[in-house]
C-alpha cells in the first residue's frame, strides 16, 4: 500500500505562512469558495448533459445553436431564469415558500463538503462521513416538504406528501446499502472507505463481497434514484399528474434553486455510488503491468469525475426510459421488496465478512 | 354524479350550498370553502380530522389534452368521484353548419376530431351521397379506404405518444411523432395541409392521388410493422407500464354499452362492434381485417386494442395498395350539393369510435339542421364510474386511455 498525503499542497502552504487561526479562516473560505464553483460548473455541464442525452434518446440533437455544441445553453437559461419575475402567490406561506428552495441545494452542498475527489482533495472527512451524510442528505426532504405545504396549492401539497412518503422510505434502503460497505471497510470516514478498495478493480466494493457487494449496487441505485425525485421514481413532480408537484407554484429563481439542487443532487449521489462501491478517486487496475502504469498516471480526481459521470448517464437513462411509478406501487417496492431484500443482502455481507469470505 | 351535471363555463348553476364543515389541521387553499364548484359537496370531517377536498384537474393541465376541466373530490389521493365540464371550446360547429353549403360544413367536421379530420369528412360525403344517390368510382372508393386507415394509424400513433407521456415516458412521445411524422407528410402531399385536412368530396375526392404515393404507403406499411413491433417492446412489455394499467379504470360489456361507448373504448370491454364491419361503408367489406377485442375492459385493454388496430389497419393498408385500380377518381364533380328535402344519417368509425352526421335539407343549398355525433362525448360519460376508487395517478392512465378529443367533446 502506498502512503498518500491527506493534505492538499495548497492548503499547507497556507497552514505554513499564516497563523494558525487565520489559516483555519482562510482554508474555510477557500474551500467554500471552491465548492460553490464546483456547484455551479457541475450544475451547468449536468443541465447541458441531460438536454443532450434525453435529446439523444429521442432521436433529437439538443441544444446545437448556443456556442459549440450548445455548451453555452444552460448559461442562457439561467441568465433566463435570473431575469424572470419571482412570483409570489397571493395566499402563500412567505417564510416557508422563501426558505424552502434553499435547503435542498444546502443538503447536496453540505455532502459535497465530504466528499473525497482525490487524495487531497476533500473539505472534511469526519470518521462517521456516513453518517454525517445520512442526516444532512434529509434537508432536501425538508425543503420540498416545507415548498410544497408553504406554496397553498393542491398540487404542491399532493406533491410534497408524496414526496415525505417517497423519500423517508427510500433513505431507509439507501442508508442500509451504505452501512454494508461501511461494516465491510471498518471504517465511516469516506477516504478511508475508498482506500480500502486499492488494490484491482476486484478490490471494489461491488466485486469484492461476492454477491452481496452488486446486489447493493444495485439496489444503493434504485433507491437513490427515488431520493433524487428523478423518473421513473419522480413522483412529487410527476408533471403530467400534478403539473409540477411541490415546485407548481416556483418561478424565477425559486424554481430554478430546486433546479439547480436536483443536478448537484444527482453529482453528490453519483459520487456517493462511486466512492463507495466503485473505488472513488482510485484509479482502475487489472494486474496487466504496463495498462496499469498509464491508468494510474492520469489523477484521481479525473477517476472519480469519470466514475461519478458513468453514474450520472445511469441516472440519465433511467429517467428517458422509464415511465412513471405509482405512488401505492412504490411504496409497496420499497417496503416489500427493496426493504428486506437490502436487510437480507445486509446479513449476507456480515456473515461473508465474519467468515472472511472476501475476495482476496 | 346525479347531484353534479357537467356545466360549462357559459350558464354557470346556482351554487348549491356546501355543508358547514371545519377544517381544522388543513392548509388555508382549502379552508377558503367559497370556491367549491356548483353540485359539490364535502362530507364531514371524520373524527382523526381528515376530510375530502376537490381539486381543478384543467382546463389548464398537462395531461387533460386540450381544455377538458375535471372537478375531482378526493380522499388524498384516492378518487371519489370526477366531475367533466365542458364547453371550453364550444364554437357551435352545428349552429353554423345551418348557414354554411353542404361542402363548407364539410370543412368545419375536421376541426372536431382532428385527427380524424378525413373521416369525420367522409361521413358528411356518404350522407350527401345517400341523399343524392351519388356513387363513387372503383379508384375513388379505394383512394378512401387508403385515407382513412392512414388517418386511424396516425391518430393512434399521437394517442401511443401522449399515452406514454401521461405514463411518465417522455421518450415514448417522440417515437410516436417521429411515426405519425411520415404520415403526415403523406397528407402534406395529398391535400397541402398537414392538420384540418379536407380531401374527400360527395363522389370521390377532390383530387387523384399524388404520383408515387402507393408506392409510398407501401413502404409506410413495411416501416409500420417494424416500429409497432418496437414499440411493444418499449412501453407494451413494461412492467411498470403493466402494473399501470392491468385491472385499472375497469369497464364492464354493460356499462360500455349503457353509456354509448364505442369504438377502442366499447371493444377493449368486449362489445363486438366495428362500424366498419357491421354497417359497413365504402368497400371495407372486400378486406380481410380482424376486430380487436379485449376481454376484461382495463386500461390495458383499451391500450391493446388500439395497437392492434393499427396492425389490422396496415393490413387493410397492404391489400388496398396491392388493388387499387386505375381510372375515375370522383363520379361527378359538382360545386354545390342541392340536397333534396329529408333527413339523413350517416355513420362512419373514427379512430375513436362512431362518429354519426344527422343531415335534415329543406331541399335547398345549406343544410336545415345538422348534428353530430361525436364518439368523445360518449366515452367520456363513463370516466366518473371508473375511475372512483382509484388514485390520482389512475385518473390520469384512465383519461389517457379514452382518447379523448376535447374539440369533437364539445364541437
Amino acid at each position: 500500500m502506498i502512503a498518500y498525503s491527506a493534505n492538499h499542497p495548497v492548503g499547507d502552504f497556507i497552514r505554513a505562512n499564516l497563523p494558525a487561526p487565520l489559516a483555519a479562516l482562510a482554508n474555510g473560505a477557500l474551500s467554500v469558495v471552491v465548492l460553490m464553483v464546483l456547484v455551479v460548473v457541475v450544475a451547468i455541464l449536468l443541465v447541458w448533459l441531460e438536454r443532450k442525452v434525453c435529446a439523444r434518446f429521442q432521436a433529437r440533437l439538443g441544444p446545437t445553436r448556443v456556442g459549440p455544441f450548445g455548451l453555452l445553453q444552460p448559461i442562457a437559461d439561467s441568465l433566463k431564469l435570473l431575469l424572470k419575475e419571482n412570483i409570489k402567490p397571493r395566499a402563500v406561506d412567505t417564510l416557508a415558500y422563501f426558505l424552502a428552495p434553499l435547503l435542498p441545494i444546502t443538503g447536496s452542498f453540505l455532502v459535497l463538503a465530504v466528499m473525497p475527489f482525490d487524495h487531497n482533495l476533500q473539505v472534511a472527512d469526519p470518521q462517521a462521513g456516513m453518517v454525517y451524510i445520512a442526516a444532512v442528505s434529509g434537508m432536501g426532504i425538508l425543503g420540498i416538504l416545507i415548498g410544497g405545504w408553504g406554496s397553498n396549492n393542491k398540487y404542491s401539497l399532493l406533491g410534497s406528501m408524496r414526496a415525505g412518503a417517497q423519500l423517508f422510505s427510500y433513505e431507509l434502503s439507501m442508508v442500509l446499502c451504505m452501512l454494508l460497505v461501511v461494516m465491510a471497510s471498518g471504517t465511516g470516514s469516506l477516504r478511508e472507505i475508498v482506500l480500502s478498495q486499492q488494490g484491482t478493480v476486484r478490490d471494489w466494493w461491488i466485486f469484492k463481497l461476492p454477491g452481496a457487494g452488486a446486489l447493493a449496487f444495485v439496489l444503493y441505485l434504485i433507491s437513490s434514484t427515488a431520493e433524487l425525485n428523478r423518473g421513473p421514481l419522480d413522483l412529487s413532480e410527476a408533471e403530467s399528474e400534478l403539473a409540477g408537484g411541490f415546485h407548481t407554484e416556483y418561478s424565477g429563481m425559486g424554481f430554478s434553486m430546486f433546479f439547480l439542487a436536483e443536478f448537484v443532487n444527482m453529482f453528490a449521489s453519483a459520487g456517493l455510488g462511486a466512492t463507495f462501491f466503485l473505488g472513488g478517486f482510485l484509479a482502475p487496475q487489472f494486474g496487466i503491468g504496463p495498462l496499469d502504469h498509464i491508468l494510474a498516471f492520469i489523477p484521481g480526481f479525473i477517476w472519480f469525475f469519470a466514475k461519478t459521470g458513468a453514474l450520472i448517464f445511469m441516472y440519465m437513462w433511467f429517467r428517458w426510459t422509464f415511465p412513471r411509478l405509482r405512488i401505492d406501487h412504490l411504496l409497496s417496492l420499497e417496503w416489500k421488496f427493496l426493504l428486506p431484500v437490502s436487510m437480507a443482502n445486509l446479513l449476507l455481507a456480515a456473515t461473508l465478512v465474519t467468515l472472511g469470505w472476501i475476495l482476496p | 354524479m346525479s347531484e353534479s351535471m357537467p356545466q360549462g363555463p357559459i350558464q354557470p348553476a346556482p351554487i348549491s350550498a356546501a355543508p358547514a364543515v371545519s377544517r381544522t389541521g388543513a392548509p388555508d387553499a382549502v379552508k377558503k370553502s367559497g370556491s367549491l364548484p356548483p353540485g359539490f359537496t364535502l362530507r364531514d370531517v371524520r373524527p382523526d380530522g381528515s376530510h375530502e377536498y376537490f381539486l381543478n384537474m384543467g382546463p389548464q393541465h398537462p395531461s387533460t389534452h386540450g381544455v377538458l376541466k375535471l372537478v375531482v373530490r378526493l380522499d388524498g389521493e384516492t378518487v371519489l368521484e370526477t366531475v367533466p365540464h365542458l364547453g371550453f371550446i364550444h364554437r357551435a360547429i352545428e349552429k353554423m353548419g345551418e348557414n354554411e353549403t353542404f361542402i363548407q360544413y364539410m370543412h368545419l367536421t375536421d376541426r372536431m376530431d382532428y385527427l380524424s379530420s378525413h373521416i369525420n369528412n367522409l361521413c358528411v360525403c356518404l350522407a350527401i351521397e345517400k341523399a343524392m344517390n351519388i356513387g363513387v368510382p372503383e379508384r375513388g372508393e379505394y383512394i378512401r379506404v387508403i385515407v382513412c386507415e392512414l388517418q386511424r394509424i396516425q391518430s393512434h400513433l399521437l394517442w401511443w405518444g401522449a399515452f406514454g407521456m401521461d405514463m411518465g415516458a417522455v421518450s415514448a412521445f417522440l417515437y410516436g411523432f417521429i411515426e405519425r411524422e411520415k404520415i403526415t407528410q403523406l397528407f402534406e402531399e395529398l391535400c397541402g395541409a398537414r392538420l384540418t385536412m379536407n380531401y374527400f368530396r360527395p363522389g370521390g375526392s377532390n383530387a387523384d392521388l399524388p404520383e408515387g404515393f402507393i408506392g409510398k404507403v407501401k413502404t409506410l406499411c413495411e416501416e409500420m410493422k417494424f416500429s409497432l413491433d418496437e414499440f411493444d417492446v418499449l412501453v407494451s412489455q413494461n412492467p411498470i407500464i403493466r402494473e399501470r394499467t392491468v385491472g385499472v379504470g375497469l369497464l364492464s360489456k354493460e356499462r360500455a354499452i349503457s353509456n354509448g361507448c364505442t369504438g377502442p373504448v366499447a371493444r377493449a370491454s368486449g362489445v363486438n362492434y366495428d362500424v366498419r364491419r357491421n354497417d359497413g361503408y365504402s368497400i371495407y367489406d372486400r378486406f380481410q381485417f380482424d376486430v380487436p377485442l379485449g376481454a376484461n375492459g382495463d386500461s390495458f385493454d383499451r391500450y391493446r386494442v388500439r395497437m392492434d388496430e393499427m396492425r389490422q389497419s396496415v393490413r387493410i393498408l397492404e391489400q388496398a395498395a396491392a388493388g387499387i385500380p386505375e381510372g375515375q377518381y370522383r363520379s361527378k364533380e359538382k360545386p354545390n350539393y342541392k340536397v333534396p328535402a329529408g333527413s339523413y344519417f350517416a355513420a362512419v368509425e373514427t379512430a375513436r369510435g362512431l362518429y354519426g352526421t344527422y343531415l335534415v335539407s329543406d331541399n335547398s343549398f345549406k343544410p336545415y339542421r345538422v348534428k353530430s355525433r361525436s364518439p368523445g362525448f360518449s366515452n367520456l360519460s363513463a370516466i366518473d364510474e371508473i375511475t372512483r376508487g382509484g388514485k390520482i395517478a389512475d385518473l390520469v392512465t384512465v383519461l389517457s386511455t379514452l382518447d379523448l378529443i376535447i374539440p369533437d367533446i364539445d364541437r
